[in-house]
C-alpha cells in the first residue's frame, strides 16, 4: 500500500478546501439523511412541512451553506478528476468555466427555492 | 538508490485484475463522487417545484395541492424511485465513510490498516444500507 491514490495535487489550496469542505459535508449530509429519512418520512413530504423548517433562520443558513459546500465539494471533485485523466490546455480551460457556471446555476436556483419555502421575497 | 518504475497508465481499467484494494477505494469514491454531483442537481431541479407552488393559495398549500407536494408524492410513490434512494443512500454512505478513511489517512492516522479500513466500509456500508430499507420503503406500497 506504498502507493497514494488521489485526484488532487497533494499540498494545494483547492486540496485543502476540498477537505474542509468534506468534513463539514460529513456532517450535514448524515444529519439531512437522518431528518428527512428517519425523523420524517419521504412520503410525508408537504410544502407546508418544508416551508416550516425552512423559516428558522438555522435551518435556512445550515442549508445554504449545505448547497454551497456540496457544490464546491461535488464539482471540485469532478474537476479534478478530469484533470487526473490528462484534460489539459484550452478543453481544461472551457470546462473549468462551464463547471463554474453550472455552480453559479445551481447555487442561484437552490437558494430561489429556499426563498420560496421560507417566505422570503426574493425567487 | 532510487529507481523508477513504468507502472503503465494507472487509469487503465482493462488492467483491473491487477487492482489492489486502494485502487479498487479510488475507483468507488470517484464513482460515487460523479453519482453525488449528478445527483445534486437533479435533486434541485426537482425541488425547484417549491418555486411556483409558492404562490398558490394558502388553502391549496394548506390541503397539498400545490405543484412542490404532489410531484414529491408522486415521485414518492414510485417503487422505483424508493429503490433508486436505497441506492443513492448506499452510494452517499460509501462516500462519507471512505471519505473519512482518506481524512484519517491525510493525517497520518491509520497508514498500516488502509486495506482493513476500506474493507471495513464495505461492509459497514452494506449494514447500514439493509438497515435502513424498511425506512426507505416504507409507505411505497
Amino acid at each position: 500500500m506504498a502507493e497514494r491514490y488521489s485526484s488532487f495535487q497533494s499540498g494545494g489550496r483547492m486540496w485543502l478546501l476540498q477537505r474542509i469542505t468534506a468534513v463539514f459535508l460529513l456532517v450535514v449530509l448524515a444529519f439531512h439523511f437522518f431528518l428527512l429519512h428517519f425523523v420524517h418520512h419521504a412520503d410525508e413530504v408537504s410544502f407546508l412541512a418544508s416551508s416550516g423548517r425552512m423559516e428558522q433562520l438555522s435551518y435556512y443558513s445550515l442549508m445554504i451553506l449545505f448547497l454551497v459546500t456540496a457544490t464546491f465539494h461535488g464539482v471540485n471533485g469532478v474537476y479534478n478528476a478530469l484533470v487526473n485523466q490528462g484534460l489539459t490546455g484550452t478543453k481544461r480551460t472551457v470546462i473549468k468555466w462551464t463547471l463554474v457556471a453550472a455552480s453559479v446555476v445551481l447555487i442561484a436556483q437552490g437558494i430561489r427555492t429556499a426563498n420560496a419555502w421560507a417566505g422570503i421575497g426574493l425567487y | 538508490m532510487s529507481q523508477s518504475y513504468n507502472r503503465g497508465l494507472i487509469e487503465d481499467f482493462g488492467r483491473w485484475r491487477e487492482f489492489e484494494a486502494g485502487m479498487w477505494a479510488w475507483i468507488f469514491h470517484k464513482f460515487t463522487g460523479w453519482v453525488l454531483i449528478g445527483y445534486l442537481f437533479t435533486h434541485i431541479a426537482v425541488l425547484s417545484t417549491g418555486i411556483p407552488a409558492a404562490g398558490a393559495s394558502e388553502a391549496a398549500i394548506a390541503a397539498g395541492n400545490d405543484v412542490y407536494t404532489q410531484t414529491i408524492v408522486s415521485l414518492e410513490g414510485l417503487l422505483l424511485v424508493r429503490i433508486l434512494e436505497v441506492g443513492l443512500l448506499a452510494v452517499a454512505v460509501f462516500h462519507m465513510l471512505n471519505g473519512t478513511r482518506l481524512l484519517l489517512t491525510d493525517l497520518g492516522i491509520g497508514l498500516d490498516a488502509q486495506d482493513k479500513s476500506f474493507y471495513a466500509s464495505l461492509v459497514l456500508t452494506g449494514a447500514i444500507t439493509v438497515a435502513s430499507v424498511p425506512t426507505f420503503i416504507a409507505g411505497a406500497f
